[in-house]
């Protein structure tokens, strides 16, 4: 499955030839469904809905038994009676349907991915040379964009943090403003600092890393204690993730210290030459 | 003719825990018991990554009021997915920091308070991500 993969779209009918839905009825049947990941569009007359496209389309009512025939139609399309079904059933009625249409199926992954604000961001490029999991690139006009947003580490806000104008945001962030609230002066002001910070750590976190990484195992060599040097490692890890704020299990999970320097080299460069293709 | 009254979006923001249970719960119960028309998605997030059309059809036509988050989020949620919404005549409601009551009574009125932010570039003039560049969501599970 991809990104491309059309997800089903379910409609509540309530309309002419369906029996209205109880207002709590219709509470927990949305409800269920939206849990499930599923979106669903409730039609009445006094607003429009989006039409549709060429998405597979569940149509959901109480039809008393006279489900409507599909007509010729240009997109997936399948009517379901209700009728009776509790709103734990709609889910598995809908899952069925979605399986059967190769429809995208949700709830797999957290959406969790930097979202640009190209009001703020000023093309300098750190997110880019920052970033050691090619979540970054450039379009055509040597733009940044986010090009592969499932690479992103779930809950790593790090590359918000390196960022000069506070232009990333993560919409699920515990906090403002990488979680998209306004921008202040004084978070501007935090966000230089935050520079600063890695600049004095020396002007790269990842040859930070790298050289926490080369102590630890040194360490690990001349100590008998393994224990006590796992303890040290642990601690140096945790000043990190509580510097940038970053997930202790992403910091874990980096490669060696030989491809840390290797991927960031790369973004490094990648960096550099699209700065240099700028106008 | 009168103009149509503004599509109604609502976002359960189901893959994250930032939405206060009973302002998201609240304002569902209180669009149900409306009776009027309105789509409710799952996670707008979800959506944006996978550049769902549903977003374009929402952001294309007409004026459209959002339940959802902070309004810059949303405005370029949409923006990366290749839909960018049209600054005077959508209207974001934040239900991280809204109670449920306001944003129903916002959401259900009649009238549009366009409240995007409008910055140094207008959303049509930033780069929007390149198809090519779209991959698989799942390969990020492990």
């Amino acid at each position: 499955m991809s990104l491309s993969t059309p997800s089903l779209r379910v409609v509540l009918y309530e309309g002419s030839g369906a029996q209205p839905l109880e207002s709590a009825d219709r509470y927990a049947a949305m409800s269920a469904l939206l849990e499930k990941g599923y979106a669903v569009t409730r039609s009445a007359a006094d607003r429009p809905v989006s039409p549709a496209d060429r998405s597979p389309l569940l149509v959901l009512g109480r039809f008393d038994g006279h489900v409507p025939e599909v007509a010729e139609s240009d997109v997936p399309l399948r009517f379901h009676d209700i009728t009776g079904l509790a709103p734990a059933q709609l889910g598995d009625v809908v899952e069925t349907t979605r399986s059967e249409t190769g429809a995208a199926k949700h709830g797999e992954w957290k959406p969790w991915f930097p979202v640009i604000d190209y009001d703020r961001c000023t093309n300098c490029m750190q997110c880019l040379s920052f970033c050691l999991f090619g979540v970054y690139g450039v379009d055509t006009e040597k733009r940044i964009q986010v090009q592969n947003n499932d690479n992103c580490k779930t809950n790593c806000p790090a590359c918000s943090r390196v960022c000069p104008e506070a232009a990333i945001m993560f919409p699920k962030y515990k906090a403002g403003p990488i979680n998209g609230d306004v921008v202040s002066e004084s978070d501007l002001q935090k966000e230089k600092m935050k520079v600063d910070i890695s600049a004095l750590l020396g002007g790269d976190v990842y040859e930070m890393l790298r050289l926490r990484s080369e102590k630890a195992k040194s360490r690990f060599s001349k100590e008998r204690d393994s224990d006590k040097a796992l303890a040290e490692r642990q601690k140096c890890l945790v000043k990190l993730a509580q510097a940038g704020d970053i997930p202790p299990e992403v910091l874990m999970s980096l490669p060696s210290p030989a491809e840390i320097a290797r991927r960031a080299g790369e973004a490094a460069a990648k960096a550099k030459a699209a700065l240099e293709a700028q106008p | 003719m009168t103009d149509p009254q503004p599509r109604i979006l609502y976002c359960h923001c189901q893959y994250a825990q930032v939405v206060p249970k009973e302002v998201k719960d609240g304002v569902l119960r209180k669009l149900c018991d409306s009776g009027v028309a309105f789509e409710a998605v799952a996670d707008l997030c979800e959506m944006s990554a996978r550049r769902d059309p549903a977003l374009q059809r929402l952001a294309a036509e007409g004026t459209v009021k959002i339940a959802a988050c902070f309004p810059r989020a949303v405005k370029w949620l949409f923006h990366q997915a290749g839909a960018p919404l049209p600054i005077t005549a959508a209207e974001v409601l934040n239900m991280r920091v809204q109670s449920a009551d306001e944003v129903a009574a916002a959401i259900l009125s009649p009238e549009l308070s366009p409240n995007l932010p409008v910055g140094k570039v207008t959303a049509k003039d930033a780069p929007l991500a390149e198809e090519s560049a779209i991959r698989n969501p799942q390969s990020a599970i492990s």
